[in-house]
């Protein structure tokens, strides 16, 4: 009895204490507790410290786990990365608890009569693989998909691609980078012709100006912004945050500005207005280096099925654009942008100023945006105009939400559109590709076929009869899931899912797949600043649990396709990713040797002559510059960036009298995406226990709504009941209610809606049209 | 027997100092974020009233500059 009621007690103060240090995690990013660290160290622990890359955010911290007797028993941050340089954030300090959970999917189960029964891996891997013989047979090629992760390593996202677009030879595999990076990659295409940054974190100690467009940093990249807030404290640099809603971000910035959901567009419009009339454009920049393009406008919003789109682009000249711009005079924009005359022109001069470095950085806010590429581009346009880019300390830089969103969905290519290098479309690419996997070329299919959205359209409509999910939970993630679970849950499609904990998602498969978790698998992920790391293996996974691509090479052998996986069990990661390097060799995108990312915390492709390349497309740091000038962006064929005309254009659904508030959804600092992981973590959990329904103060209290009170939140598609939330966490414009999505028991993806970027293809979670009541 | 966990933060230049002053107590644990001046305090006493006492005590340190009640929650909505 004492025991108990020590133990009882002790479990109490370590609670208290880690709920005290989750909230000074919250006000400090990134801070650090030594005594932390040793927490769980058995006293004269002889720990085996390994390193590897944080499972989390696409930040990509470089962690230490301690490991004794087989367990992981302790984390900390590498002061070896460059990355975050021992710093951790609250997620990252607890992240190996999960693994311990006790519902933890250690055995592969199958749906026997409505019941799901224990059965041995093997068996389970000869019905996924016969399954989709049978369906290909039956159906053909394209009427079995995969849908992966931005959190699947390199080496699965490489296996998963060869097996689908080499070996069976359909492009019906796509991933949950989707929902968060393709307006980025778009963005990147369209401007530089080369996907993902030109910069690197380093930036970081060069700006003088941080502008945070629409992210909330302090709780989605903690570790960075604590290096940003270390050079406001250090250097007085300073950060703007511009969003829609106010958050911990907004309140440790110099200046908030605050806009109307979409019309970002605008103001963006606007800030080149001013840079464009008040002669702060680098001419020599612009000549020698830029073009001016228009596309087509008013493409609709991809609300329907089989919805398509392409582009059109057109050249114009700057006279034209300038004429453009001339729509956005800071005048004209703040009627509807409610950002003030003053305030766009102040953001205006921190860019046009030739004196100050600018960083400006963004995530989700952006990308999650029915014209997500188009304000990619207005982002880029700003820094093209004013000649700041590619150089330390001036860098537009897209932030990532996942550990290997660029690694995995962006360089392997888990895209439908994509290969490991290049895309489907080229025929360049598919011959290098058919070469490299030793398949006839033209069994790599030419056209793109579904994207996120639409495979999941098709699985609703019967079109798809296999799905296999990895590392990725799309019956909460998805927009209007209210759709999308009666579509997985009809008999006309066989669901595989293979994850490490129980899921919606996983509640709907006929076959359950024990995936084994990040530090129980060797593996390599890529990070925001295009960083590869590498870790091995540090604890065995429990009872059949086993890495993702392994289960993929085990069912391709069973397909019959052996031959062109012949990795060993041991070593299949090296042997991938030796292969997978071949796609990039050169110095565009030269990956760094396995033997340097085994002992390094990562390196920087491209990695030319033992070295990263920090700065892309500036002759002084990129080998791969030829054009004998001080910037070449290659990526283009004429070496030029481009300068797009992108005009405002409404959302697909504003608040009108029926459904009067903007809903917008995210993310908190303690749990990851849909929480299957961060849930599981007692600390995180008792830290934000559940969603809820962020009010402006003044909307409750016209609605007589209180604190913690049952709200019921209604779109045409669906609803949610959550609590209230006033003044807490953060705080929305007037007319705004916000939600975060971790919470799979308030399903607030019921209540979203479905339209995505044309162009990128990228679903908007940012901006529908609800109604509010007391539940 | 209450617990009870604190943010607690220095006057500037004294987190050493505040460190040792609440480490004195035996009712204190106290753990010093290394990269912040900043410290978590965690307060075990047998009643409420010693845990009063021992709060009047810590606010009389010089090197206080403020303390910040968590008691295992971030923020009101956690408390439901």
């Amino acid at each position: 009895m004492y025991n108990s009621l020590s133990n009882r007690r002790s479990f109490i103060k370590k609670m208290a204490r880690l709920s005290a240090m989750a909230a000074a995690a919250s006000m400090f990013p990134g801070i650090m507790f030594a005594s932390e660290q040793e927490e769980g160290i058995p006293e004269g622990a002889n720990l085996d410290w390994k390193k590897g890359p944080c499972r989390f955010c696409g930040v990509g911290c470089g962690i230490l786990v301690g490991t004794e007797n087989g367990k992981a028993v302790a984390v900390k941050g590498d002061p070896n990365s460059s990355v975050n340089k021992g710093l951790l954030c609250v997620k990252g300090y607890h992240q190996t608890m999960c693994i311990q959970s006790k519902d933890r999917l250690t055995h592969a189960l199958v749906k026997k009569n409505g019941t799901y029964v224990k059965t041995p891996i093997n068996e389970a891997l000869d019905i996924v693989a016969n399954k989709m013989k049978d369906t290909i047979a039956a159906h053909g090629k394209d009427s079995v998909a995969m849908y992966t992760s931005g959190q699947s390593t390199i080496p699965e996202g490489y296996v998963a691609s060869k097996l689908m677009k080499g070996a069976i030879g359909t492009n019906n595999l796509d991933c949950n980078a989707r929902l968060c990076m393709a307006s980025a990659v778009a963005g990147f295409l369209t401007s530089f012709g080369a996907d993902e940054p030109m910069g690197c974190y380093e930036d970081i100690d060069h700006a003088d100006y941080f502008i945070t467009w629409g992210n909330n940093m302090a709780e989605m990249h903690p570790v960075l912004f604590s290096r940003i807030l270390e050079q406001k404290a250090r250097r007085g640099a300073k950060i703007i945050d511009f969003a829609t809603r106010t958050t911990r971000s907004s309140t440790a910035s110099d200046r908030s500005i605050l806009f109307e959901p979409q019309t970002d567009l605008a103001v963006g419009n606007a800030i080149c207005y001013e840079i464009v009339n008040n002669g702060w454009v680098n001419k020599s920049f612009i000549e020698k280096h830029c073009n001016f393009s228009k596309g087509l406008t008013k493409m609709g919003y991809g609300l329907e099925d089989k919805y398509k789109f392409k582009d059109k682009p057109e050249k114009i000249d700057f006279d034209q654009y300038r004429i453009f711009l001339e729509d956005y005079t800071p005048e004209k924009v703040a009627k509807y942008s409610k950002v003030s005359v003053k305030d766009i022109k102040y953001l205006a001069s921190i860019y046009g100023n030739p004196n100050k470095k600018v960083m400006s950085l963004w995530c989700m806010g952006v990308n999650q945006h029915t014209r997500g590429t188009w304000m990619n581009n207005i982002i880029y346009n700003i820094h093209l105009l004013t000649g700041k880019i590619s150089q330390p300390g001036n860098s537009p830089f897209s932030l990532t939400g996942q550990p290997s969103a660029c690694g995995t969905a962006r360089e392997v290519g888990t895209f439908t559109h994509k290969l490991p290098k290049g895309v489907v479309m080229n025929p360049k690419h598919r011959e290098l590709a058919a070469k490299i996997w030793k398949v006839p070329v033209e069994r790599i299919p030419s056209k793109p076929t579904y994207h996120t959205t639409e495979m999941f359209r098709a699985v609703d409509r019967g079109d798809i009869k296999f799905i296999w999910t990895q590392a990725v939970n799309p019956l909460v993630s998805l927009p209007k899931t209210s759709r999308y679970r009666p579509a997985m849950e009809k008999e006309s499609c066989f669901v595989v899912v293979s994850d490490v904990f129980p899921t919606p998602t996983s509640d709907v498969a006929d076959v359950i797949l024990p995936a084994a978790w990040h530090i129980e698998k060797s593996g390599l992920y890529g990070n925001s600043e295009r960083r590869t790391q590498h870790w091995d293996k540090m604890v065995e996974g429990p009872g059949d649990t086993t890495p993702d691509a392994w289960m993929f090479i085990e069912v391709a052998k069973r397909m019959g396709f052996g031959d062109l996986f012949p990795y060993s069990k041991e070593n299949h990661v090296e042997e991938i990713y030796n292969e997978y390097r071949q796609f990039h060799e050169g110095k565009k995108h030269g990956m760094a040797p396995l033997e340097v990312l085994k002992k390094e915390s990562g390196a920087i492709w491209p990695y030319v002559d033992g070295k990263s390349t920090q700065w892309r497309f500036n002759a002084k740091y990129d080998p791969a510059c030829s054009n004998d000038e001080d910037f070449h962006f290659y990526g283009k064929p004429d070496g030029k960036a481009v300068i797009w005309q992108r005009p405002y254009e409404p959302a697909p659904e504003s608040p009108d009298s029926e459904y009067p508030f903007w809903l917008n959804t995210g993310r908190v600092i303690e749990h990851w995406h849909t929480g299957s992981m961060t849930r599981r973590i007692p600390v995180l959990h008792k830290a934000m226990p559940h969603a809820y329904v962020e009010f402006h103060p003044e909307d409750a209290k016209a609605l007589s709504i209180r604190n913690g009170e049952n709200i019921k939140v209604t779109s045409r598609r669906g609803s949610c009941v959550l609590p209230a939330s006033i003044n807490e966490r953060g705080l929305p414009t007037k007319g705004q209610v916000f939600v975060p999505f971790f919470d799979e028991n308030m399903l607030i993806n019921d209540v979203t809606l479905d339209a995505f970027c044309p162009i990128s293809k990228e679903p908007d979670f940012k901006k529908c049209a609800v109604k509010v009541e007391k539940a | 027997m209450p617990i009870k966990s604190y943010l607690v933060h220095p006057q500037v230049g004294r987190k050493v100092e505040l460190l040792d002053a609440l480490s004195a107590f035996e009712e204190c644990e106290v753990m010093p974020a290394t990269n912040e001046d900043i410290l978590v305090l965690v307060t075990d006493t047998i009643d409420e009233a010693s845990e009063e006492l021992l709060k009047e005590k810590i606010e009389k340190i010089e090197s206080l500059k403020l303390l910040a009640m968590v008691s295992g929650f971030n923020s009101p909505q956690n408390q439901q």
